[in-house]
């Protein structure tokens, strides 16, 4: 169950099957299946790769191929939790920089770093189109908008 | 300044926007939902292709090609699968509109899902959407479920729901094939356009999340109906994601014959920062940037493109006077050169020596012929990449230092 040594469980596996036969091509669930591996194992590590590779019956190279193209795998432990400051043009308009920047000073960290208790990955991204609501960032799974220095401090309190 | 009147807009696309339970079968069926289908089952093929050629839809998700046309491209009397691919992987920096659509009315993308695959003859069909999308996905995921339940689905017709993993590139039609199929998403070359080989190698019709939610209103109220919304040359509404210095950013739906004007003014409510407009970018980032003195102009695909910009995906983002041009380019440039997917060599290479160069202006470290170098080089690559992506970034490259010169300008005199 690590990412050192990756090892669905069976029901899991079930799921990795149901997913590979949605798709005319079983690779077509790569992408999904990454998503659950990354679930299961926290980050997606050379080992991880190797084993979703076995499970496509593909060679490690193109699963390695995908898996640095596409932004939301990680090759690296995460924090528990992941924060991304959108920085493009309309949150930069509305903010972004001063955000991001409130955002290093209360973690003391740069993006793409994550403190040193493992709570949180900082990151800053490109759109995320919720230009409605800038300056934003997407915690975990949820997005928040229109923020502040102390709505920011708020969500940072949240996370455990 | 001349205001003309508000285009009266009918709620078409945004009708259930307002209840809290929109995303539910029942609000949906509460409001007419499915009629459109139930109407449709009763056409051949055909007609219903027709239809929609007759009721002028152009895509919504940026290209603006005529919808029907494109539906009229699949091969006739295919004997193999065809599939239906809904692009959900909204990217444009600027938009937001499909969010809205997948969160607050997914039954309108279904029923649209279910007459475009019976126009193009598709019994399987795939939503991609954004990786980022959560919140999106889980309650298109669900709406999925009701409509198999209620049997609208799984009776000649499959839908997958597909996520993507973040990448721009995958919203470029054949970028997201290649995504769909496994891949990292490199654009693939065209002819073969998908249509003809596309997902998998079978023929495959990818459209937009908003231009498949008209399509029921296509069918239930008439061509005729939807084009009368619009211009001569594109009927219906659109949905319009407005931001940046405005004092009422959001989502609004308007004909696409409304002026950019009418949307800034009156839809968002004016400018803030400093109260007076400088400049707009009408339909996301990779749109030329217009002055504030260009925006009288209808934001049809036909008007913007006749004011040398594009519609796009219709997002606006507005810039007051306070707002520093090289600065905007300098964001925008940087976007371009972390998602170009690397394969054709002038894009890789352009994007991330522009986004160098824009950093350099703005740090005051530019040098007196570095504009006309940027927009040499901007000019030589446009056409020559496999997909529309560098094309997109020319547009903001060049449009922003040609109109503001004099603030590059001054940023690098004082260098």
């Amino acid at each position: 169950m690590s990412p050192r040594h990756p090892q669905f469980t069976s029901e899991q596996l079930a799921e990795v099957r149901r997913l590979q036969g949605l798709y005319p091509d079983a690779r077509g669930a790569l992408l999904p299946v990454l998503h659950l591996a990354q679930e299961v194992f926290g980050y997606i590590s050379e080992e991880v790769e190797e084993y979703v590779a076995g499970l496509f019956g593909l060679a490690p190279a193109p699963v390695h191929e995908v898996v640095t193209f596409y932004t939301m795998y990680f090759r690296e432990p995460k924090g528990r939790h992941v924060v991304s400051v959108c920085h493009n043009l309309s949150c930069h308009l509305a903010g972004a920089p001063a955000i991001l920047d409130h955002l290093r000073r209360r973690l003391g960290i740069e993006p793409g770093g994550t403190t040193d208790d493992g709570r949180v990955t900082l990151l800053a991204v490109e759109c995320l189109c919720a230009c409605e609501m800038a300056p934003m960032l997407q915690v975990d799974d949820r997005y928040e908008g229109n923020l502040t220095p102390e709505t920011v401090d708020r969500l940072l309190d949240q996370l455990r | 300044m001349n205001q003309p009147a508000a285009v009266p807009t009918e709620a078409i696309l945004t009708r259930n926007f307002g209840r809290a339970d929109s995303y539910t079968l029942t609000a949906y069926r509460e409001t007419g939902g499915y009629a459109g289908w139930a109407k449709a089952l009763a056409l051949e093929p055909a007609a219903i292709t027709d239809a929609v050629k007759r009721s002028n839809l152009r895509g919504l998700g940026g290209a603006g090609f005529p919808t029907g046309t494109k539906w009229s491209f699949v091969p006739k009397g295919h004997a193999g699968p065809i599939y239906l691919v809904i692009n959900a992987d909204e990217g444009e920096p600027g938009t937001v509109k499909d969010r809205y659509l997948l969160e607050r009315d997914p039954h309108a993308l279904i029923e649209g899902m279910l007459i475009a695959a019976r126009a193009i003859g598709s019994r399987l069909a795939f939503v991609y959407i954004r990786g980022e999308y959560i919140t999106p996905w889980r309650r298109f995921s669900a709406a999925v479920r009701e409509a198999y339940d209620a049997g609208y689905l799984g009776r000649g017709l499959d839908v997958v729901v597909h996520r993507g993993a973040g990448a721009y590139i995958c919203g470029e039609e054949t970028g997201l094939i290649s995504s769909l199929e496994g891949r990292k998403g490199w654009p693939k070359l065209k002819p073969p356009f998908p249509a003809i080989k596309g997902a998998f190698g079978a023929p495959t019709i990818v459209n937009n999340v908003e231009t498949i939610c008209q399509v029921p209103h296509i069918v239930n109220r008439g061509p005729e109906w939807f084009a009368a919304l619009g211009t001569k040359t594109q009927g219906g509404t659109r949905l319009y994601s407005v931001s940046g210095r405005v004092r009422r950013p959001g989502v609004y739906e308007a004909s696409v014959a409304v002026t950019l004007r009418q949307l800034i003014y009156e839809h968002a409510g004016g400018v803030t920062g400093n109260g007076r407009l400088k400049a707009v970018v009408p339909g996301g980032a990779s749109a030329a940037i217009l002055r504030a003195d260009e925006i009288d102009v209808t934001m049809d695909v036909d008007g913007l493109r006749n004011a040398g910009t594009m519609a796009g995906s219709a997002g606006v983002i507005v810039m007051d006077e306070t707002v520093s041009i090289p600065d905007a380019l300098r964001v925008v440039a940087r976007f371009y050169a972390h998602e170009s997917c690397g394969q054709c060599t002038p894009c890789r290479e352009t994007t991330g020596w522009i986004h160098r160069m824009t950093e350099r202006i703005v740090e005051g470290r530019g040098h007196k012929e570095d504009l006309d170098t940027i927009l040499d080089v901007a000019r030589r690559g446009t056409g020559t990449t496999i997909c529309a992506f560098y094309d997109g970034a020319v547009g903001p490259y060049i449009s922003y230092i040609e109109k503001f010169r004099a603030e590059f300008e001054a940023l690098i005199r004082h260098a």
